[in-house]
């Protein structure tokens, strides 16, 4: 057992951090969900691109570099060490990608990946409907076949898709067969967002900023190139994407060893400051404590998990144990940020922003509550719950 | 870069687990919480034969020379299988502390030992099982076991002790101590263990209003929550136990046993509550386990003491 890195590891962090002190902008980029802060945010996947680190384990004719894994977490630590921005292309290139990867074409490889790896096409998912939430596979979009013109048309809603509002494409499930139920009869989609037939409704999220949108379906014809795997097949071909989006790929430690470290930063300055002085700070130190701690065993068991995944394993049900984890963990760093900083905590700042986003965690890419399901069910092995009524 | 057990620490876990799945221990705990030692002493001298008290002693000194690998590995077994005994103070601190020729070959051949170090260990454990007692103040001491006191664990026999001659050995603040709470963090983990594997099995057979308990939403919750806790643990005992010698040791040590105690206190209180009345029985073998836990999260340093610790390194690494 050990978590020594290899030279070649260590090379690889070297030229990461030197890329990342040079070209990180010293200053946030405004938020992703506005016009100005997504024009931004995809001119740094540019500058990621040309530098060759906007998707580093990929192959390098998708403008990869081929890394291993252990090298995707050492640069995914340095990224987030280095306070460089949130990733507008992450639904692309964290959740479609390993799909396309898996069951894509050769064609559709070469066709989708360049521009998804460089941020120029942006993919938002389309997988939530208004009457299927946690219970996806009870999802009434359709996919009518049409022969004639040698495709489907989409017809239906979708809904809480997040940056569709400015987004190019999108991914999603449809019914493609009216009579099969649930899990059953579902096609995985790929069409662009300003296609015929399309309609979008900006939703503004919690900050107030249009990060959600609502997509209507009238009559939308998507050709046969752009289904991805079987049609008939899409939960199977989703339930990878939910994997990834659960276990390693959306939530790297990096992410969370960089607000800890900030954290401790805070703890440090205000108590100096004698903010605290007379105060009981015991309760308040415990909480940093917790939070730094909780990171570090957030890096040590993605270590653990890349061994794992090394040695021919697989994510299963881990990525549940994982998605709980480190979105509680999100947000108890966040509170315990607001509550150092006293009576300033409401006015708007790096931790208010932080906060509120974390706040959606516990809720997307599955909420907590079915994961602890998945987690007593799958790995404690206990009984399924009877499920209500079939509609 | 690999972060799981190697296969020769493998064998060792798999072999430690036979030997203790074999030797009915909730019999030798009740035994030894009611005096009787002599099934709990043929037990402990058992696994020194399987070399569990050697694992840090020097090779050229008699013992294994193994690493903080294999500790964590011994002690998630002791504590998944509730044995009792001074193995913290006899097989982690006082191997770590001693360089003595003689002692520790005496210790690594299976020597009863035991310690106290106010104010963070103020009490000897098994002092009445001991050949040879010590106190640790600024130097160790041969120290005379007295009055006995009795712990919230049955099966820990706690003693006042009185300090005796010093020997011609300082004592540093430093890894002996360290090593100590490392093993009660792993005998945390492997107490966790065994008491969500003992309530899984329970709510998957115990049936109400028709149907397993397990298959409640309420109940599979908190047991997915213990599960979650004991795999963030793991981790953290495990980087502690990498490198013994780490100039972060004493924070990551610390890390672990906080991780550790929350865990296992977590899986203590969802297991008596998913089994109720019948867990809060003294006949009920989850027992044994229960208290043995609460006992241990404030053994070797209270998670207020090690969350301390941590909070002075960190603010003093960025300063």
């Amino acid at each position: 057992m050990d978590l020594e890195l290899s030279p070649r590891e260590l090379a690889f962090q070297a030229e990461a951090r030197d890329w990342l002190a040079a070209h990180v902008p010293a200053e946030p980029l405004p938020s992703m969900d506005t016009p100005e802060g997504w024009t931004a945010h995809q001119e740094w996947e540019a500058l990621l691109t040309e530098g060759g680190w906007s998707v580093v384990s990929w192959p390098k004719e998708y403008h990869g570099r081929e890394a291993s894994l252990v090298e995707w977490v050492i640069f995914e630590e340095e990224y987030y060490r280095a306070g460089a921005p949130g990733r507008v292309s992450q639904n692309g290139i964290f959740l479609l990608a390993p799909i396309i990867f898996g069951h894509g074409t050769k064609e559709q490889q070469d066709r989708f990946l360049p521009s998804m790896a460089s941020g120029e096409r942006i993919w938002a998912q389309a997988w939530s409907e208004p009457e299927a939430g946690s219970d996806l596979a009870s999802l009434r979009s359709t996919a009518r076949r049409d022969d004639a013109r040698g495709g489907w048309v989409l017809n239906g809603q979708k809904t809480w898709s997040s940056r569709a509002s400015f987004a190019h494409w999108g991914f999603g499930l449809f019914r493609s067969d009216p009579e099969a139920e649930r899990h059953r009869g579902l096609t995985y989609f790929l069409f662009p967002l300003d296609a015929d037939g399309i309609t979008m409704r900006p939703i503004a999220q919690l900050d107030g900023e249009p990060g959600f949108a609502e997509i209507f379906f009238e009559g939308v014809f998507v050709p046969d190139a752009d289904v991805l795997g079987e049609p008939g097949d899409g939960w199977r071909v989703a339930m990878s994407t939910a994997g990834n989006e659960r276990g390693l790929s959306l939530r790297s430690p990096g992410r969370f060893c960089a607000a800890a470290d900030r954290l401790v930063d805070l703890y440090r300055s205000v108590t100096e400051d004698g903010q605290f002085a007379g105060h009981c700070t015991s309760t308040v130190g415990a909480r940093v404590v917790d939070s730094w701690m909780k990171a570090q065993a957030y890096r040590l068991y993605t270590w653990g998990t890349v061994t794992r995944l090394a040695g021919g394993g697989e994510m299963g049900a881990a990525g549940s144990v994982n998605k709980v984890f480190w979105s509680e963990l999100d947000v108890a760093l966040h509170e315990t940020g607001l509550d150092l900083l006293g009576a300033e905590a409401e006015v708007e700042s790096t931790w208010t922003d932080g906060y509120i986003f974390s706040l959606s965690g516990p809720i997307y890419a599955g909420t907590n509550e079915i994961q602890r399901n998945i987690v007593a069910e799958r790995i404690l092995g206990l009984p399924r719950e009877p499920k209500g009524a079939r509609r | 870069m690999r972060f799981e057990l190697n296969g020769e620490q493998q064998a060792f876990a798999e072999s430690l687990e036979r030997l203790l799945t074999a030797s009915d221990t909730t019999t030798v705990a009740r035994a030894w919480s009611d005096g009787d030692t002599g099934p709990g002493l043929a037990l402990w001298h058992r696994l020194a034969e399987q070399g569990v008290h050697a694992l840090l002693v020097p090779e050229d000194q008699g013992g294994m020379g193994a690493g903080g690998v294999e500790l964590v590995t011994a002690f998630e077994a002791l504590g998944r299988h509730g044995v009792p005994g001074p193995y913290v103070e006899s097989a982690a601190y006082l191997t770590t502390l001693v360089s003595d020729d003689d002692l520790l070959e005496r210790l690594a051949a299976g020597a009863v030992a035991t310690v106290s170090i106010p104010p963070q260990v103020p009490h000897a454990l098994d002092g009445d099982a001991a050949e040879l007692a010590f106190v640790v103040s600024s130097r160790l001491h041969r120290a005379t076991v007295g009055e006995p006191v009795t712990s919230v664990d049955h099966t820990r026999r706690l003693s006042r002790v009185t300090t005796g001659d010093p020997l011609d050995l300082e004592v540093g603040p430093g890894a002996a101590f360290d090593v100590a709470s490392l093993a009660t963090a792993a005998q945390l983990l492997g107490c966790g263990e065994r008491l969500l594997d003992d309530a899984v099995a329970y709510v998957k057979q115990r049936k109400q209003f028709g149907r397993e308990i397990g298959s409640y939403q309420a109940i599979k919750h908190r047991l997915a929550d213990v599960r979650i806790a004991l795999d963030f643990a793991r981790p953290l005992v495990a980087g502690a136990a990498l490198d013994l010698e780490a100039p972060d040791r004493a924070r990551d040590v610390s890390a672990a046993k906080v991780a550790a105690s929350d865990a296992a206190y977590l899986a203590s209180r969802v297991a008596l509550q998913v089994h109720g009345a019948i867990g809060y029985t003294a006949e009920f073998d989850l027992s044994i386990w229960l208290l043995k836990v609460r006992a241990l999260v404030t053994a070797w340093g209270t998670p207020t003491y090690h969350r301390t610790r941590i909070l002075d390194s960190l603010l003093k690494a960025g300063a």
